[in-house]
């Protein structure tokens, strides 16, 4: 088999499990599993394939088009270059692990053959946008991740807080996903084609006329799928769904999605140094705002949420200085560590009961009880808060190793201002990452109080997939940043003495702070009880989950907050905290700006409807009712009269003829 | 004889069956007044054809067959119309007509007889039911 045939072959799979997932799901149920695992696995030995043989060498394109589509061809094309083969290597890596992990985290759940295929058919959209040659197609993979995510985070619509969240996540996604619309057209218009490679050759050649306005019509796109300020409200409350869909959705689709777009058409972004200049913007104001919301988030899939969105504001600001290949690199050891994170947290939800931080904070021994959840997350954690040597460390310092390239003045394409915003909101954002990844661990697994209540032995499925995702997030970065650059754009990607040492030093002091505050406030631990804690010895982690989701806002009074005294993240933020835990009352702002008109909107036309059109109709129906309610007064019942008023006409005819035949 | 007295006779008869069918409450005496009024009409057809048959040499007597038949659907007629009213005799106790009044609107029944219900009072009633 070519390879081309092989790189058509890994969406295809997991898209034909899909399909068959659902169709056999209810009558089959024995071949659920395997066809939720095998068609991901395949596709992932495929993409490993696929990478091997393209190598990091030339490109690698193959097109097809089924039929003319008008002006602009529409293709089939696949365009697989380092980029593209890698991260499908890591998307096929993760929605493995997510759905192996799946079968024990859902073993009980009646609703998992639907929720298999839909993971399968998330993953087919995810390689579908990294492999496509062309734009349309693209769309389209970009669109099915959109309506998928919705169906996922509303895995347990019982509750009400992921129905919210999953209407949440498709609706504001779809606010960025109609500029992006208009902004795929208006590149298409200027450069006479949606194939990527066409693109690029027409912007190389300065073939666009409004390069800013495009790039911001695609920027609007790319902020909701990677859920960048303004867009990125979504991202936390989508915690209401399962922890492995919170891990497909932040690891390896959907959110990368944007990032990985935006690395595809990065000289259309260049074209404009306002676009880079916004880019660099958004990703400081992201990495900044979530760095500060994930320090006062109780619970703790929240506080990994936010740290997704910090994490992506790496890489956009990767992509503001230029450097794909740092935000790329980023993107995969994000992805590795990132999903480890949440299936450790699942576990970890699952034994604890809660996701409550506060009330985790509460209980000992936690650590002993799951142990591989306990070391993989520290690893995990350590990558996040890039401690060398773990993986984090060698890509977070690749972004701001190209920030201080751009500051130093080495790149003169790119302005010198979004190189100064990424650097100083990186370094700023490395030390509030290391605070509230320190914060996380300090409360999870060192509480001090009751027992928690027994769930029972972890399944296999769930930990084993722990430790091998453990490895990646210990080692990819320290061992692959020197062979990456041949992959992608042949810049170096090795950390920069100065950036090394500052980001480190940041971080360490974030650890350290943390850890002062942590041993000030944890002696307040005891004056407040533990919260809400389910206990079902006998029921499956998704039970558990579901169950802590839907209790936290009744005990705690929100779904992000707890009145915790003795957290550190309330000592570090002071009088920040309040606002910081509701995620600076974005969405209030939203919902004065965009909800409540839109509300006022559907009442106008409620009442309109209900007060003017249908006082017409009704006024149309009362004539002829109140003639037929004064002709029915006629039906007496009585033969007699009706013959009278027969013999009346009768004559009345009889003489009107009469009248007429003589002339009269 | 004049065609006049015939004529005059049958509107009589007619007057006559006509003041019966609007002014008599008991059925049976409407129909006798119908019965009346078809005599008439008999009466008529009898007369104006033998006055035809003597001015204009006509030899078919349509008018007089014609007779027959109307005799003929008369005695089928009242044969039914006697079956129906005694069929309401039984079932109501009286053949006044004033009280057959179940076709009327806004009637309202509280007899055996469940099909002059409306399919309103139908609804009301199984409101009722519900209710109870």
């Amino acid at each position: 088999m070519t390879t081309t045939t092989l790189a058509v072959l890994v969406p295809l799979l997991p898209f034909l499990g899909a399909a068959a997932g659902l169709l056999l799901g209810r009558t089959a149920p024995g071949f659920v599993r395997p066809l939720a695992v095998v068609p991901i696995l395949a596709a992932l030995v495929l993409a490993v394939l696929v990478a091997a043989d393209q190598g990091g060498g030339q490109a690698l394109d193959a097109t097809t088009e089924l039929t003319p589509t008008g002006s602009v061809p529409i293709e089939l094309s696949v365009h697989i270059d380092g980029f593209a083969a890698l991260v499908a290597v890591l998307v096929g890596v993760v929605a493995t692990c997510v759905q192996v992990y799946s079968t024990g985290y859902l073993r009980d759940d009646p609703r998992y053959p639907s929720y298999a295929a839909l993971v399968s058919l998330f993953t087919s959209a995810m390689l579908l946008v990294v492999y496509s040659g062309d734009l349309i197609v693209l769309l389209v993979g970009w669109e099915i991740m959109g309506i998928c995510s919705y169906f996922l985070v509303g895995h347990y619509w019982e509750t009400p807080e992921a129905r919210a969240a999953s209407i949440k996540a498709f609706l504001v996604t779809k606010l960025g996903d109609v500029p992006f619309l208009i902004g795929l057209f208006a590149l298409a218009t200027e450069t006479g084609s949606f194939r990527i490679t066409t693109v690029l050759g027409a912007v190389a050649h300065g073939g666009l006329d409004h390069p800013t306005v495009i790039a911001l019509l695609l920027l609007a796109g790319v902020a909701g799928k990677s859920a960048q300020f303004p867009l990125h409200t979504w991202l936390p409350d989508a915690m209401a769904g399962p922890t492995p869909v919170s891990a497909l959705i932040h690891a390896a689709t959907m959110v990368a999605a944007g990032v990985y777009f935006v690395a595809r058409l990065l000289p259309v972004f260049e074209a404009s140094r306002a676009a880079m200049v916004v880019l660099a913007v958004m990703a400081a104001v992201t990495m900044l705002g979530s760095g500060l919301a994930a320090l006062a988030q109780d619970d703790i899939k929240r506080v990994l949420a936010y740290s997704t969105i910090g994490q992506l504001g790496y890489m956009t600001g990767a992509l503001a200085v230029g450097e794909r290949g740092a935000a790329v690199f980023h993107l995969l050891t994000h992805g590795a560590f990132k999903a480890l994170l949440f299936l450790a947290a699942g576990v970890v939800i699952h034994a604890a009961g809660t996701n409550s931080l506060a009330a985790m904070s509460r209980m000992t021994n936690l650590r002993d009880r799951v142990p591989d959840a306990f070391w993989t997350m520290t690893v995990a954690l350590l990558a996040l808060a890039a401690i060398p040597p773990f993986s984090g460390f060698f890509s977070k310092e690749s972004v701001l190793g190209a920030a201080e390239h751009v500051v130093t003045g080495h790149a003169e394409q790119i302005p010198e201002a979004s190189g100064w915003i990424t650097l100083v909101a990186g370094l700023v954002t490395a030390l509030l990452t290391a605070a509230y990844a320190t914060r996380l661990w300090l409360l999870a697994f060192h509480g001090r109080g009751a027992e928690a209540p027994d769930h029972g032995r972890q399944p296999l499925t769930m930990t084993v997939v722990l430790w091998v995702l453990a490895v990646p997030s210990l080692a990819l970065g320290a061992f692959t940043f020197r062979l990456l650059p041949d992959w992608f754009d042949g810049h170096d990607l090795t950390p920069t003495l100065i950036t090394s040492v500052v980001g480190t030093g940041l971080a360490l002091a974030g650890v350290i702070v943390t850890y002062a505050a942590w041993r000030h406030t944890t002696a307040l631990a005891a004056r407040v009880p533990l919260g809400a804690v389910a206990a079902h010895p006998e029921g499956d982690a998704g039970l558990v989950e579901a169950e802590a989701i839907a209790s936290h806002a009744p005990v705690y009074g929100g779904v992000a907050y707890a009145p915790d005294p003795a957290d550190p993240g309330r000592l570090l933020l002071g009088p920040l905290h309040r606002h910081a835990a509701v995620g600076f009352h974005l969405d209030a702002v939203y919902a004065t700006l965009f909800v409540r008109p839109v509300q006022a909107g559907a009442s106008l036309v409620r009442f309109l409807d209900r007060e003017v059109v249908e006082t017409y109709v009704r006024g149309a129906g009362a004539l002829p009712r109140l003639l037929g309610a004064a002709v029915r007064r006629a039906q007496t019942g009585n033969v007699q009269t009706y013959v009278s008023a027969l013999l009346a006409g009768t004559v009345v005819l009889a003489v009107a003829v009469l009248l007429v035949a003589t002339g009269a | 004889m004049h065609l006049a007295y015939p004529a005059v006779l049958a509107a009589l008869l007619f007057c006559t069956g006509l003041y019966g069918v609007l002014a008599r409450r008991n059925a049976i005496l409407v129909l006798m007044s119908v019965e009346l009024m078809l005599n008439a009409v008999n009466l008529n057809l009898v007369a104006f054809d033998v006055w035809l048959s003597r001015t204009t040499r006509e030899t078919l007597h349509s008018g007089q067959a014609l007779t027959l038949f109307t005799i003929a659907i008369a005695a089928a007629e009242i044969g039914i119309g006697l079956a129906i009213v005694l069929a309401v005799y039984r079932n109501r106790g009286t053949s006044d007509i004033d009280k057959l009044r179940d076709t009327a609107e806004g009637h309202e029944t509280d007899g055996p007889d469940s099909d002059a219900l409306t399919a309103e009072q139908a609804g009301r009633a199984g409101k009722t039911e519900a209710t109870a």
